[in-house]
């Protein structure tokens, strides 16, 4: 860098290269993060443009704005696109990317150039499902059933496949980077039981990425095999078997659920500690339960399928097993409640989506079991229940914890705070405009409106709810865009944040904030236990004005 | 240095584990033509689950390992598979006739 | 103020620099491979799944249809994987050792044996090609002409052709049909699952095309041969593979054969 009248700025991973390439051929984690952050952001927004296009339909009860096929494809892209390209990659690959080698004591992860090299699989993926979508979409649902999907449907199947395909990779080299790096990268000190419960959370969705993304992986390749050589193996006419390719479907993407919201949670387990100046109550317990979920979470997917032809047999079991893996859920929930209890709350961004996360995640989690209930899923299934009840621990749940932690390390990423005032007033609006959204479409199931559905002129009552939907969603939408504007502002013009302004404990946080290139200039050697806030001074009130 | 503690089996040993992989090979293909009813399937199964474990044992040098997680991610990997192997075909057996 | 950059290793150059030393480098690298074999194996465990939900629905076409595939071939590709998977053994054993031409010719032999065992899966699916027994190609027809199942003895009474009703030219045209579909499912996991399978060998050696040329420029020492052990691992579980295909596939009903 040329002397300038200024004064140098320290060599961090942000400044350390400049240009493109120094960008696009890093294997630093930290920048990863980055590359991850911006194409996830970007896909968020492709699949939120089709949820607008959805509730802007449902305001009336006529199918007036888009013709069915054009509906069939927004809520089957919005899906898609929603999980496999926003939700499953994002905490993992950007916060945990970002987090775990410091929160461990780590330079990087084990595998950096694979690191890299799940982004360009991303990006491909991705590149291929845009593609998919400017040629015409695909109209299937979200989860591609057979025999619509491999004989009949008239849309780019294949193409959505296989970029979901390839998108998998991305997700399995990501888990494989993680489980070997918690394994084997942990600074000297830092024993399983000193973990964060980010980290351990982050482990357990990693066993469920390496574990269940194949067998996602392989069904689609059928599917594709299906469709371009006609071979009948899904199709009834011919003696194949529907059921089966749920089966293999729901194998994974019951387990993707809990790839979705253990990250999540392990934002939450970080957050509320530091926000209430108390160790995590129960800390063995609430890691045991992350891998009680990865676990149990196996062993459920045909709760899906209840009313799909499955032995009545077969569907009893899943719904005991159901009902099972609700319990380290609540254990999470009831160790975080702990947490708050008697200690020093302060009410900031990270703690509200935090708190918001703990309320919106129970009433999804709940009315999980409702729908686990054979009797209660026979009458709400594919209704809007359903959609209610998903939405509610995926963005009540998934994207607030994402939100919550974008916010909790933006001063440890970017080196700036974003302004608080303005934080802690798009969570109230996000959460406002969420329930609003939301809310009203668990009566709109109760009473039977169903899923999927483009025109529902045979019941106009169903008006009233749907129109509260969709200016929830507006109002949802905002509370989205607000962080976008003042996230960027911040980097030009936030307050500098110096290395710990939360004053929190973690390793990631005794760096400077950004972070040198390899993160501790030497190896850290851990003799703390986790979450030790008795010993932590409060924070700066600076980091909290508005 | 580090590999002093690795592990360096005899030739002789890996002979007799292939030998014994041939004649599990040419086993398995002469008692199917046998008639053993149900039991069939079982054997020749059973069989492919020998070579296998011989050659993650031996080949594959699971058996003396330093690095203990090669036997868990193994058993983990396996235990999944089958839990998705028993629960499928259990609905289907599951299910009235017909 | 400068922050300093990781310590430079003088350690050999297969270092790199987040890892502490090579043992911990050689152990990530280990645990790496198995997991991702953790995968191939819930990858093809998926298709397994499908094929044997099949194989229980239609277990009489299922057993005709694996009988017109060639069991001696079968069997002998069998044997030849396993020759490939004692080479690979053999070689890691001779860098373990220090052995480099030994190496090198282990490693060529696996090659020979990989590349072979290919072909000679070419040669069956030729066979099945011109039996008119691939799906979508040639014509599919396991009822008449040269692929047609009761050709294989025992076949007929297996897929109760010899039954009385089927004296009855409706019922026998319905039935025919029904294999006509069923056993069209067979061999579309049959190519699906042998087709994956080929790929994997395909792959693994490109990957041993590598290893040989690392092998035969010194790279692998006892101290260091790290790559050449976990493209091993890979080629042993593409074996395991076969071990399980070829009685799934082969040996589903051979009796009186």
């Amino acid at each position: 860098m040329a002397t300038v009248a200024v004064p140098v700025e320290r060599k961090n991973y942000l400044n350390a290269e400049y240009g493109i390439r120094s960008w696009l051929f890093t294997t630093d984690h930290k920048r990863i993060a980055l590359l991850y952050l911006v194409s996830i952001t970007a896909m968020f927004f492709v699949g939120g443009f089709f949820a607008l296009l959805i509730r802007l339909e449902l305001l009336t009860p006529a199918g007036d704005l888009l013709l069915a096929d054009t509906y069939n494809k927004m809520f089957s892209m919005h899906g898609q696109v929603m999980v496999f390209f926003f939700l499953i990659p994002s905490i993992p690959a950007v916060l945990g990317n970002f987090l775990i080698p410091m929160m461990i004591g780590a330079k990087d992860l084990a595998f950096p150039r694979i690191n890299l090299l799940s982004w360009y699989i991303y990006i491909a993926g991705a590149g291929l499902y845009l593609w998919c979508i400017f040629s015409g979409g695909v109209d299937t649902g979200w989860t591609f059933y057979v025999p619509f999907s491999s004989l009949f449907s008239n849309t780019h199947v294949i193409e959505a496949g296989l970029a979901i395909f390839i998108a998998g990779f991305s997700s399995i080299l990501t888990g494989l980077n993680f489980v070997v790096t918690v394994h084997r990268m942990r600074a000297p000190g830092m024993t399983w039981g000193r973990l964060p419960l980010f980290v351990w959370s982050h482990y357990a969705t990693s066993i469920i990425m390496l574990l269940g993304t194949p067998v996602i992986a392989i069904t689609l390749v059928l599917v594709v095999l299906e469709r371009t050589l006609n071979l009948g193996i899904f199709d009834p006419s011919r003696g194949g078997d529907p059921v089966l390719f749920q089966h293999l479907f729901w194998f994974y993407s019951h387990p993707a659920v809990y790839i979705m919201i253990l990250p999540s949670m392990a934002v939450v387990s970080e957050i509320i500690p530091c926000f209430s100046r108390k160790r995590v109550f129960g800390y063995t317990f609430v890691a045991m339960s992350s891998i009680g979920i990865a676990v149990i979470g196996f062993l459920v997917w045909a709760h899906h399928m209840f009313v799909a032809g499955i032995s009545l047999y077969s569907a009893l079991v899943f719904s005991f097993l159901t009902f099972l893996v609700a319990v380290p859920s609540a254990i999470k929930v009831f160790n975080w409640t702990a947490t708050m209890y008697k200690g020093s709350l302060s009410f900031s961004t990270p703690m509200l989506y935090a708190i918001g996360f703990i309320g919106l995640f129970t009433i999804g989690g709940l009315t999980g079991v409702f729908l686990a209930t054979l009797g209660v899923d026979v009458h709400v299934h594919d209704t809007y229940f359903v959609i209610a009840h998903f939405h509610y621990v995926m963005v009540g749940g998934a994207v607030l914890g994402f939100l919550g932690g974008m916010h909790f390390w933006w001063p440890k990423i970017t080196g700036r705070l974003y302004p608080e005032g303005w934080g802690r007033l798009a969570a109230v609006i996000v959460f406002i405009g969420f329930n609003l959204t939301f809310f009203p479409q668990f009566i709109l199931g109760y009473l039977g409106m169903p899923r999927r559905y483009w025109d529902y002129s045979h019941m106009p009552e169903w008006q009233g709810l749907n129109v509260l939907s969709t200016a929830g969603a507006s109002i949802l939408a905002v509370g989205y865009l607000l962080p976008m504007v003042y996230m960027l502002w911040s980097l030009r013009y936030g307050k500098i944040a110096g290395d710990n302004p939360w004053q929190a404990t973690g390793l990631e946080w005794k760096t400077p904030s950004p972070p040198p290139t390899f993160n501790f200039d030497e190896t850290p050697i851990v003799t703390e236990e986790a979450y030790e806030y008795e010993k932590m001074p409060l924070p700066e009130e600076v980091s909290l004005e508005r | 240095m580090s590999n002093h503690s690795e592990h360096v089996a005899s030739a002789k040993l890996y002979w007799v584990v292939f030998l014994a992989l041939i004649v599990c090979t040419v086993l398995t293909a002469f008692v199917a033509t046998i008639d053993l009813g149900k039991f069939n399937t079982v054997v020749a199964l059973g069989i492919a689950t020998f070579k296998a474990t011989l050659v993650a044992l031996i080949f594959m040098n699971v058996k003396n390992t330093s690095e203990k997680m090669t036997k868990a991610i193994l058993i983990s990997a396996v235990a999944w598979l089958l839990l998705l192997l028993f629960l499928s075909l259990a609905d289907y057996s599951s299910r009235l006739a017909g | 103020m400068e922050t300093p950059l990781a310590v430079e290793h003088e350690a050999r150059p297969e270092l790199r620099h987040h890892f502490a030393d090579e043992e911990q480098q050689r152990n990530a690298a280990s645990l790496g491979m198995w997991w991702f074999l953790g995968t191939e194996i819930m990858f093809f465990g998926g298709m397994f799944c499908g094929y044997l939900v099949y194989r229980r629905m239609y277990f009489a076409e299922f057993a005709a249809a694996s009988r017109t595939l060639d069991l001696k071939i079968g069997a002998f590709n069998t044997v030849v994987l396993l020759c490939s998977s004692l080479t690979v053994a053999m070689a890691v054993r001779s860098a373990q050792l220090g052995k480099r031409k030994m190496q090198v010719r282990m490693l060529l032999l696996t090659l020979v044996f990989g590349l072979s065992f290919i072909g000679i899966k070419g040669f069956e699916w030729h066979k099945k090609y011109v039996e008119h027994h691939i799906p979508t190609f040639n014509h599919y027809n396991v009822i008449s002409g040269d692929g047609a199942l009761t050709k294989e003895p025992g076949n007929a009474a297996l897929l109760g052709l010899n039954d009385e009703r089927m004296k009855d030219p409706v019922k026998l045209q319905q039935r025919q049909d029904e294999i006509q579909r069923r056993t069209k499912i067979f061999y579309s996991l049959y190519f699906a699952l042998t087709g994956m399978h080929a790929i994997h060998m395909i792959v693994g050696v490109g990957i041993f095309i590598v290893i040989t040329w690392m092998a035969h420029k010194g790279r692998f020492t006892p101290e260091y041969h790290t790559p050449l052990e976990i493209a091993g691992l890979y080629w042993h579980f593409v074996d395991i593979v076969w071990i399980y295909l070829f009685p799934l596939l082969y040996l589903i009903d051979r009796r009186g054969a």
